[in-house]
């Protein structure tokens, strides 16, 4: 048995905001479903299946809400999954619907994964107290801020290279209309001068909280032959981590090193660098950039700020990352992951509009989440993946 | 919490948080009529009359978008006996819950039934008993009771087009103050695993004790129900020394919702002597930008009668003085 | 299916994460199966956070695993049937020829029949906290009125559940008696008996899928997945006709139900066992959860997926050639699955 080769024919997303007031779950979803399906000329009868990506549960206090929504994505009479894998959550989800039909189960799937954050308090949801521990955390930043540090003492990184990336993202959100943040005036200088929240964090360095939604269509070799420029998925890798463990790396973590060896074997990649034109990565925290270009092999350990420094992830550099604005710019948690799956189909299909990458043949979308231990990513092609 | 004897420590655990829901046009105009005092229904492609509208037409997938004016009365189609109502329900005393159809409309809508227990019957008449408060809520209706308006008695009247209906929907952003607030108010029982509670007990004797892995002969504190790396509990207790070396840190400037520590204050992985994975709290007992990667550092303990079963018998860790630790003894805890 | 193995009990001790139950079951599949760690190739989990009070609850049961070097693993907001699901289809992949499905609930950690009204439409129905007890007896009470079953009929699935439960060491209730003693009892949630309604349970399950020589090496007999397919009904009382199961009925079509010896069906009150029999459109010669089904023990968010191994241990056992496995999630029979094994390769 050997795997069906499968394609992204339709990609929608929402405009992502600190607050939708103006729809409900549903009517979040199907903002960005409607817009999936009118991308791949299809309606609900052609999707043979559902797939339902989001973080957790607490942050919408709804438990399981696929099943409430079951008739508004209009999944009643078909099957339906819900996926959930902490923040890589968007991306598994993308490969889960991916596998649907490279296992020659489904001809044509539709995948969605949302966030309604202002429905609560993600710092809230994420911190509810333990008995016996002590809440010493404070949120996702506290979480990650130390292995920053960390990453900033191994590497020997100068300390503007996050606000470098911070700007660099911002600036690249105004070419994106969806983009939740248009800051026009995000220097590094004004990144350096906002404040420090979770010391060596400052808050210019930090993700949104954001609703949104992200949704694809994935079909098989047959439709996506019908359509003038799929994005064909070319490798899909999953691996995951303990939390904690004796020793274990959480800056460089194994699973994301594992995962990204994994992937470029099965896309045929040697030299990621050369080979990859336009990276969409999971980039909650500025500094995460250099730590990931490492963990994914685009650079040696303790180089990865110097592609940053030297502008080689710019717009305008031979590797740009995040050319949507990221999740630096906009972050519905539970469809960030999707978000960047979907920004690179948007790529290799020539769609991004402004900031769309000349020439772009194949992309990289990844995203992880937990403690920097669930890792999902795939690169999609301009062209059919090599038999 | 419960006695030392338990095999596990357990403790109360409350969720509750109070939802902000933005509701969209279909179901506003729900929620604006029943805060008129009135039951909108959506009228749906196949003809069905529906209550509450669904946000979706279940067969062309559009947004339902025409509403009708139903009810105040219905008929009873099945209910259900509440002996031991939860918290959050219509009634804290035994009542029932009922599916009724509402006159005028052809799918069942759920709610509370205020009617004696044996005095319940399929077929029965009801119609809605209105809080007297309404604010834009399902829980505007208190619940239905027995019909004293006399209605057809052949299934109710047929569905009058809600005229006023597009002024219903232009009204909500008029009259609501907000959006929909739902508290979800959970209580749950906490339990700590067997080695956990091991640890938390030892706490309370003021001794910190790790456990280690019998496969790959690591030290963790807290112990593990499961060695991440080998996947069997942690066994042979180690007592560790409250010494320790600071291996990366954050200093955390920033308020949050059921913050305990005023900010800014240092929380910071402690690789205590002895332990193969660092434990994470707070550094005090000096200036913030003081704290350093490498710093050596000691438990300082509350007074002894105020510990517990807890992390918190552990003030927080104090610099002892000593000289930094060199980076190479921790780098491969990062 | 090579291997499965579970824990259940009406209330279980430690941490919502049951990592401390989760750590037995794998060493116990590394037993059945003579596989080790190394061998999985995919790892897939059921659990919901809600269940357990917090977020990311499923995150600790990775320790279970071992999971340096890291695995691939998935996780699903689902029973874990579902998570078997995405295995196998990980497995149609090419992929991977190996997986361990897990699931795990700790239902007595809140108010089980309270917390799942959070399942319901979060504007129109969850601010009247409707718990499952209650909208089970209104469907059940549909039926009654409409001619479909009755107290007796219901009582009968409860007195052969609970009499076949007595074979089985993991149940947390058992012992029938007759259907007249049953009918005898007081009414609880009018027109529910206690003993039409699952007992609350807490537990975890966990099975292994191998495919073609490595099922061949690892199992005696394995049991060979014939067709599995789930499907949605919608949740919306408005849109559901309430008194049958449209999407139990589509999947066990697509799954191919004929010949079937033996239906493992996962219904948590009585007269959803009647919807399910007429749904599948069983024979009357089909044997009916001789494991005592969920009356005899229903934890959350792995009793479906027990249904499952259930069936397939009796392949394992030689006792039958055909067999299904049914789960179901989501209020009223809301969503289900369907999983067919066979004793030999088509």
């Amino acid at each position: 048995m050997s795997k069906q080769p499968a394609a992204v024919v339709g990609i929608g997303q929402t405009h992502h905001r600190a607050k939708r007031v103006d729809v409900s779950m549903a009517g979040l979803c199907r903002e960005a479903i409607d817009r999936a399906l009118a991308d791949a000329s299809m309606t609900f009868d052609d999707i043979d299946a559902i797939v339902v990506g989001k973080a957790p549960d607490l942050f919408e206090g709804v438990m399981m809400p696929e099943l409430y929504l079951a008739e508004a994505l209009g999944a009643a009479g078909k099957p339906l999954l819900r996926v959930h894998t902490a923040g890589s959550v968007g991306g598994s989800t993308a490969i889960v619907a991916a596998s649907l039909v490279q296992s020659g189960v489904h001809k044509r799937v539709l995948t969605v994964a949302f966030e309604k954050q202002s429905e609560s308090n993600a710092m809230w949801a994420l911190s509810v107290p333990v008995p016996f521990i002590m809440p010493v955390h404070a949120g996702a930043g506290g979480y990650f801020a130390p292995h920053v540090r960390s990453y900033i003492r191994r590497s020997g990184a100068p300390t503007h290279i996050g606000a470098m990336v911070a700007a660099k993202d911002r600036q690249n959100a105004l070419k994106n209309p969806y983009a939740h943040l248009h800051n026009k005036d995000t220097t590094v200088e004004t990144v350096l001068a906002s404040q420090m929240l979770w010391d060596p964090i400052r808050y210019d360095e930090t993700c949104p909280s954001s609703d949104g939604a992200c949704a694809l269509v994935i079909a098989d070799a047959d439709t996506a032959a019908s359509i003038d420029n799929p994005a064909w998925i070319h490798a899909t890798a999953m691996r995951s981590e303990p939390t904690t463990a004796a020793e274990r790396d959480q800056v460089n973590p194994q699973a994301g090193r594992d995962a990204a060896a994994y992937l470029w074997k099965q896309a045929g990649i040697t030299d990621p660098r050369a080979e990859i034109d336009a990276v969409e990565m999971y980039v909650p925290f500025s500094w995460f950039e250099p730590m990931w270009l490492e963990n994914l092999g685009f650079a040696g350990e303790g180089e990865g700020w110097r592609l940053t420094e030297s502008g080689v992830t710019a717009m305008d550099g031979d590797l740009p990352v995040n050319c949507s604005g990221g999740v630096l710019s906009s972050n519905p948690i539970g469809a960030s992951g999707m978000l960047r799956f979907a920004e690179a189909a948007l790529q290799v299909r020539g769609q991004a509009g402004a900031h769309q990458v000349d020439g772009v043949r194949r992309a990289l979308g990844h995203a992880y989440g937990g403690g920097s231990q669930f890792f999902a990513m795939w690169v999609v092609g301009a062209e059919p993946p090599a038999l | 919490m419960s006695t030392s004897q338990a095999r596990t420590l357990s403790a109360p655990v409350s969720v509750n948080f109070d939802y902000t829901r933005s509701v969209g046009p279909t179901l506003a105009a729900f929620f604006t009529g029943l805060r008129q005092g009135r039951l909108v229904a959506g009228r749906l492609s196949d003809g069905g009359v529906v209550l509450p509208p669904p946000e979706f037409d279940p067969t062309t997938h559009d947004p339902v978008t025409e509403f009708v004016e139903v009810g105040p009365t219905g008929t009873v189609q099945s209910w259900t006996w509440v002996p031991e109502p939860v918290a959050g329900q219509p009634f804290d005393r035994p009542f029932a819950f009922a599916l009724v159809l509402v006159d005028g409309t052809t799918a069942p809508f759920l709610h509370a039934v205020d009617v004696p227990y044996d005095e319940l019957s399929v077929g029965m008449r009801v119609q809605v008993r209105w809080a007297e408060e309404r604010v834009g809520a399902i829980t505007d209706i208190t619940c239905f009771e027995p019909a004293t308006v006399p209605s057809d008695a052949g299934g109710g009247s047929p569905a009058q087009p809600a005229a006023a209906v597009p002024e219903v929907v232009a009204a909500h952003a008029a009259q609501l103050d907000g959006p929909l607030i739902t508290p979800v108010n959970l209580d749950y029982t906490y339990a700590a695993s067997p080695e956990e509670s091991a640890f938390f007990r030892g706490l309370q004797e003021g001794r910190i004790l790790g456990q280690r892995c019998p496969t790959c002969g690591k030290v963790y504190v807290p112990p593990r129900g499961a060695c991440p790396v080998d996947g069997v509990p942690t066994t042979d207790e180690v007592e560790l020394a409250g010494t320790g070396t600071v291996t990366t840190f954050c200093i955390v400037n920033v308020p949050f919702l059921g913050q305990k520590i005023t900010p800014p204050y240092v929380s910071a992985y402690v690789l205590l002597d002895g332990a193969d994975i660092a434990f994470l709290h707070l550094i005090l007992g000096v200036e913030a930008s003081e704290v350093r990667m490498g710093m050596r550092v000691e438990a300082v303990w509350r007074p002894r009668d105020e510990w517990g079963t807890t992390v918190e018998n552990i003030s927080h860790f104090a610099p002892t003085g000593e000289p930094d630790a060199d980076y190479e003894s921790y780098k491969v805890h990062l | 299916m090579v291997g499965f193995a579970q824990r259940q009990m009406a209330e279980f001790d430690g941490s919502p994460t049951m990592v401390e139950l989760l750590v037995p079951l794998f060493a116990e599949l590394y037993e059945q199966t003579g596989f080790t760690r190394k061998d999985i190739g995919f790892w897939c989990s059921g659990s919901s956070d809600y269940l357990a009070g917090r977020s990311f609850s499923f995150v600790s049961a990775v320790d279970a695993i071992g999971a340096l070097p890291p695995v691939a693993e998935s996780h699903v907001e689902m029973d874990a049937a579902w998570a078997l699901y995405e295995a196998w289809v990980k497995i149609q992949t090419g992929e991977i020829d190996t997986a361990l499905v897990y699931g795990f609930g700790k239902s007595s950690a809140g108010v089980l029949r309270r917390t799942l009204a959070l399942q319901l439409d979060p504007y129109t129905m969850t601010p009247l906290w409707p718990d499952t007890v209650s909208l089970a007896g209104l469907q059940a009470r549909l039926g009654i009125e409409a001619g479909l079953w009755d107290e007796a009929t219901m009582a009968a699935v409860a007195q052969r559940s609970l009499t076949d439960a007595q074979d089985n060491p993991h149940a947390v209730r058992r012992g029938g008696s007759s259907v007249e003693e049953l009918l005898a009892r007081p009414m609880y949630a009018d027109p529910l008996r206690k003993h039409d309604c699952a007992p609350v349970t807490d537990g975890a399950s966990a099975l292994v899928l191998a495919a073609d020589d490595r099922a061949r090496e690892s199992c005696e007999r394995p049991a060979w997945i014939g067709g599995i397919a789930h499907n949605v009904d919608p949740l919306h009382l408005g849109a559901r006709e309430l008194t049958s199961s449209p999407s139990s009925r589509r999947a066990g079509d697509a799954a191919g139900l004929d010949g079937i010896e033996i239906a493992e069906l996962h219904a948590p009150f009585t007269h959803q066992e009647l919807v399910l029999r007429e749904s599948f459109g069983l024979r009357a010669d089909v044997r009916i959860s001789p494991s005592g089904g969920a009356l005899a023990g229903n934890p959350m968010f792995t009793a479906g997926l027990n249904r499952i191994g259930e069936a397939a241990s009796r392949i394992h056992s030689g006792e039958a050639t055909r067999v299904m496995g049914h789960a179901t999630s989501g209020p009223l029979l809301q969503q289900n699955l369907v999983c067919v094994m066979d004793g030999a390769t088509k």
